[in-house]
């Protein structure tokens, strides 16, 4: 045999980044089945859409680019995006909704940047923000009402009914979320009068916001999971929590005119942002500092934009916002190297 | 010495899989004299020893074969008695895989020493003398570097607070050190023993991690029955690369060794177990360092262990007698496999900081897999012990964006690989940081040539400037003398006319005697000023001449050498041609009118 010639290192650790994307996918089993458990199967329909679009556009793009189609697609990013984009999306919205989205992920977001690892945002954002503005009334009426308040349990094929054709069946097992409700109807009551909804406190008066505390719950498991076995760190989810904590704290302390910090934290898509949403290393800071500053900007701007702005979930906007200022971020974050006193921050000076 | 010792951490670092137990079941062997031994003339850091032996020389084991060339190299002894049978270009132990100038020298098996004398108790001996005969005896760093030992010695006593014996050995594989320990321990004690005669540090430090339980009880053993409380063995948890000096000096003390500094700056130095053998041979036996301990394992080996191996022992020798099948072998890893290097052809020669040897099969060191697009998961970050920002470097690494590169201080890449172990990307990263720090250093090579070469250009535009102010000075000055000259003349000329013409009114007068008298004054003051003038004009023939030989000269050499610039030369030559024809015909004119004017 011919001896090998090459530089060190000689050994490397097994785990690879499709393996990366898998684990990942594992921990967002637990919210996968929490979600159907409490909301029906419609999220299962968007799961099979966004993948098979994903899957589908990854490989013609791959085709077009002359590159090896099943070896990109082995590396699971696109099946792990359109996972996180059909999670996000209402479990009722119209087929085409899911697939111009996950589409426009995949093409646009993640490809006619470069592909895997040189998208500047975060892919399945952008094909929700996208969706969200272009298409605002599927978005905001497709969302499911608990299981618990329809005393029946949506099967997969009526969800998958639902979403590809009958519409107009689709009242009887719809609700708006309850930061939606929260929202728009703190102007006029109060937060005990709010909480009488049934969204909330459920048929037995004995949840914070029925259905998606548990939902919260789970992903939160499913994020400390994935700090555990170190696919990433704790910098972004926990600086996240904090600073929206923080703020809730601190300006909506008073029930009666802002939501509540509980339903902050756990009625919407803050536990999927924080840990599988923010964390997306290609498109967050990468500087252990800078991660704190991404992960506080990101919980922020979630407080901002759901107290003083239009829309009652803000998580897409203000993980893409915060995009925008990685770089720059991390051009002032690098940590001490060994040996300097001092770390370097900034741009190279101009010699 | 009841106060636990406060240990340290350094950022990152990795737990790859040991392997370290297949190569410690067996004691350490003899390796045996092999035919033929390769000895390379640079196997440490620094200049390139000088061979003081010729081919058909017979060597005695232990003899001075090449002599340090400079303040940093290493003297190279005759590992065994023999003959030179070669020197020259062969291959040798460099990841560059080239060949390199090497001394052969073909065994006798007779192994007949050259007479070795030691000095049992050195208290008495000074310091300067101890590390002369390290110096004598060759020794470099043996944990890889190969720095000659004899410069870190020679620091100045009291300068150096803390002497620290690195046996951490931290990478997978290699159990040299670890064998060394638990069946020398009394001669590495005693190397210590001298370094700390040599140096006299406050505190003497020997870091193992904590894998190699028997080889801490068998140092704290010696160190017990000596005595030794000053000798302070220190248990440190095992993480790669917990034995690169840096981190090494990070666990024990928290110090930081400035960046582009040493460890002497912090009062810290350093030395391999393997090293400190090497000085008690030196010392005590008087031996040189011509052999030294090397593991031979990977599972391609089907005899894994440590052998004392003489200098320049092929590495096929070592694989024939681990009994190692070479068909099987995928991958000839010299060094760990964090650091190490391969070697592709197996005459290659085991050096003075060659602690191991990886016969590897492809399923134990498989090829490695596609690269995958970074994703910036930041598990090299992670990993990093230089605290860098891996993910960061590999991009400006690949961009070829040197300057961000280097504000990321890639200098401070200490090369260990850790992040590219982690890379779920299988990305080489340490490959792109050395091709970096490579095109780093050319382009600061480049620009300081092009500075050397700027600053030589303004240099001769300042010259040929100054030249010409002077040229234009000296014109100015001949021009005033010319001009004086002239004056000078005038007056002359005026003066005779004066006188003449008073002459003449007197000779209207008096009788014509006079005139006679004074056209000859005039006569000869106007052959004066000719003959002044014809000697200037024969001046400036032979400087003409001289011109002429010079572009003749010139333009010769210039055909000779075919330059393209002939066609210059040829006009410079006919101007100065023309020019002497020139100056010959004026100084004839002058000539014939001053034999005219006789």
């Amino acid at each position: 045999m011919k001896l090998l010639n090459i530089s060190s290192p000689h050994t490397t650790r097994a785990l690879s980044t499709s393996h990366v994307m898998l684990w990942v996918l594992a921990a967002l089993i637990p919210g996968v089945i929490t979600l159907t458990y409490f909301f029906g199967a419609g999220h299962l329909v968007q799961i099979v859409i966004a993948v098979s679009t994903a899957l589908i556009c990854e490989a013609a793009v791959m085709k077009a680019r002359k590159r090896p189609i099943l070896f990109y697609l082995k590396d699971n990013s696109a099946l792990l995006t359109a996972v996180l984009l059909a999670l996000s999306l209402p479990p009722y919205a119209p087929y085409w909704v899911t697939i111009i989205a996950s589409g426009f992920s995949i093409i646009v977001a993640k490809h006619l940047y470069g592909g895997l690892g040189q998208n500047p945002f975060n892919p399945a954002m952008v094909g929700y923000a996208l969706v969200l503005i272009s298409f605002p009334v599927p978005m905001t009426t497709s969302w499911s009402a608990p299981a618990e308040l329809m005393n029946t349990s949506i099967s997969f094929t009526h969800a998958l009914n639902v979403i590809f054709s009958s519409r107009e069946t689709m009242d009887a097992i719809t609700a708006a979320t309850p930061l939606d409700v929260y929202k728009h109807q703190i102007p006029i009551a109060t937060a005990s009068e709010i909480y009488q909804n049934p969204l909330f406190k459920g048929a037995d008066q004995s949840s914070i916001v029925l259905g998606w505390q548990w939902v919260s719950a789970a992903y939160l498991l499913g994020g400390i999971f994935l700090i555990w076995k170190k696919i990433f760190t704790w910098h972004i989810p926990v600086s996240l929590l904090v600073a929206l904590t923080f703020c809730s704290l601190s300006f909506g302390w008073d029930t009666d005119s802002f939501v509540p910090t509980s339903l902050h934290l756990l009625a919407g898509a803050t536990m999927i942002g924080a840990f599988f949403i923010a964390t997306d290393p290609v498109s967050a800071s990468t500087t252990p500092l800078g991660k704190l500053i991404y992960g506080a900007g990101i919980g922020i701007l979630i407080f901002v934009i759901r107290t003083w702005g239009a829309y009652p979930d803000a998580v897409a906007f203000a993980v893409l916002l915060m995009n925008f200022a990685a770089p720059f971020i991390d051009q002032y974050t690098q940590p001490r190297t060994y040996g300097h006193n001092q770390p370097k921050r900034g741009l190279a000076a101009k010699k | 010495m009841n106060t636990p010792f406060q240990l340290h951490d350094f950022a990152g670092g990795i737990h790859p899989v040991e392997n370290k137990a297949q190569s410690t079941r067996c004691p350490i062997a003899d390796a045996g004299i092999p035919e033929k031994l390769i000895l390379p003339l640079t196997q440490h850091i620094g200049a390139q020893s000088i061979c003081t032996v010729k081919v058909g020389d017979k060597v005695l084991k232990a003899q001075l074969i090449a002599v340090s060339h400079g303040a940093v190299s290493a003297n190279l002894h005759a590992p065994t008695s023999g003959t030179i049978t070669a020197i020259g270009q062969m291959p040798i132990a460099h990841q560059s895989g080239l060949t390199g100038p090497c001394i052969e020298i073909t065994s006798d098996q007779q192994d007949t020493w050259i007479k070795c004398e030691g000095t049992k108790d050195y208290s008495d001996v000074s310091p300067d003398s101890l590390i002369q005969t390290i110096e004598q005896a060759g020794i470099v760093g043996m944990g890889g570097a190969g720095f000659p030992s004899h410069v870190k010695a020679s620091a100045k006593v009291g300068s150096i607070e803390t002497l620290i014996l690195n046996a951490a050995e931290c990478e997978p594989y290699i159990t040299a050190d670890d064998m060394l320990m638990q069946e020398h321990a009394v001669e590495v004690v005693s190397g210590i023993s001298i370094l700390a005669h040599i140096l006299k540090p406050k505190t003497i430090l020997v870091g193992i991690e904590d894998n190699k339980p028997k080889a801490i009880a068998a140092v704290k053993k010696v160190l017990s029955q000596l005595n030794n409380t000053v000798i302070q063995v220190i248990t440190i948890p095992t993480k790669y690369p917990s034995g690169g000096e840096k981190q090494l000096i990070q666990i024990l003390t928290g110090k930081e060794v400035p960046s582009g500094g040493l460890p002497s700056e912090l009062g810290i130095v350093c030395y391999n177990t393997g090293t400190a053998y090497a000085i008690h041979n030196a010392v005590v036996n008087g031996q040189p360092l011509i052999s030294r301990i090397t593991t031979v394992t990977g599972n391609a080996c089907l005899e894994p262990k440590n052998y004392h191996v003489l200098i320049g022992t092929p590495v096929e020798h070592l694989l024939k007698i681990s009994n190692t099948n070479i068909a099987n072998t995928s991958r000839l890893v010299m060094g760990g496999p964090m650091m190490g290097f391969t070697i592709e052809q197996i005459q290659t020669p085991i050096v003075k900081a060659s602690n191991c040897i990886i016969a590897a099969t492809k399923d134990e060191l498989p090829d490695p897999a596609m690269e995958q697009a970074c994703i910036r998961c930041g598990m090299c970050t992670e990993a990093c012990p230089a605290q860098l920002l891996p993910q960061q470097l590999f991009w400006f690494a690949k961009s070829s964006n040197l300057e961000q590169a280097e504000n990321h201080n890639i200098a401070d890449c200490i090369e260990c690989g850790a992040c590219s172990f982690v890379c779920p990307s299988n990305i080489p990263l340490v490959q792109y940081y050395r091709h970096a720090k490579g095109e780093i250093k050319q382009t600061n090579a480049d620009k300081q040539k092009s500075e050397r070469a700027k600053i030589r250009f303004e240099t001769r535009l300042a010259r040929l400037d100054r030249e010409q102010v002077e040229k234009e000075a000296k014109r100015a000055a001949r021009a005033k003398a010319a001009a004086n000259k002239q004056a000078d003349k005038k007056l002359a000329e005026q003066t005779i006319a004066e006188e003449k013409q008073t002459i003449n009114t007197a000779q209207k007068i008096k009788s014509g005697t006079a005139v006679t008298i004074l056209s000859n004054v005039s006569t000869d003051m106007a052959t004066k000023s000719l003959t002044d003038e014809i000697e200037a004009l024969k001046q400036k023939v032979v400087a003409a001449q001289t011109r002429v030989n010079k572009a003749t000269e010139r333009y010769n050499m210039a055909k000779e050498q075919e330059l393209d610039t002939l066609a210059a030369f040829q006009t410079g030559l006919d101007k100065q041609q023309t020019k002497l024809v020139q100056a010959k015909e004026t100084l004839e004119t002058f000539t014939r009118q001053s034999e005219e004017a006789k």
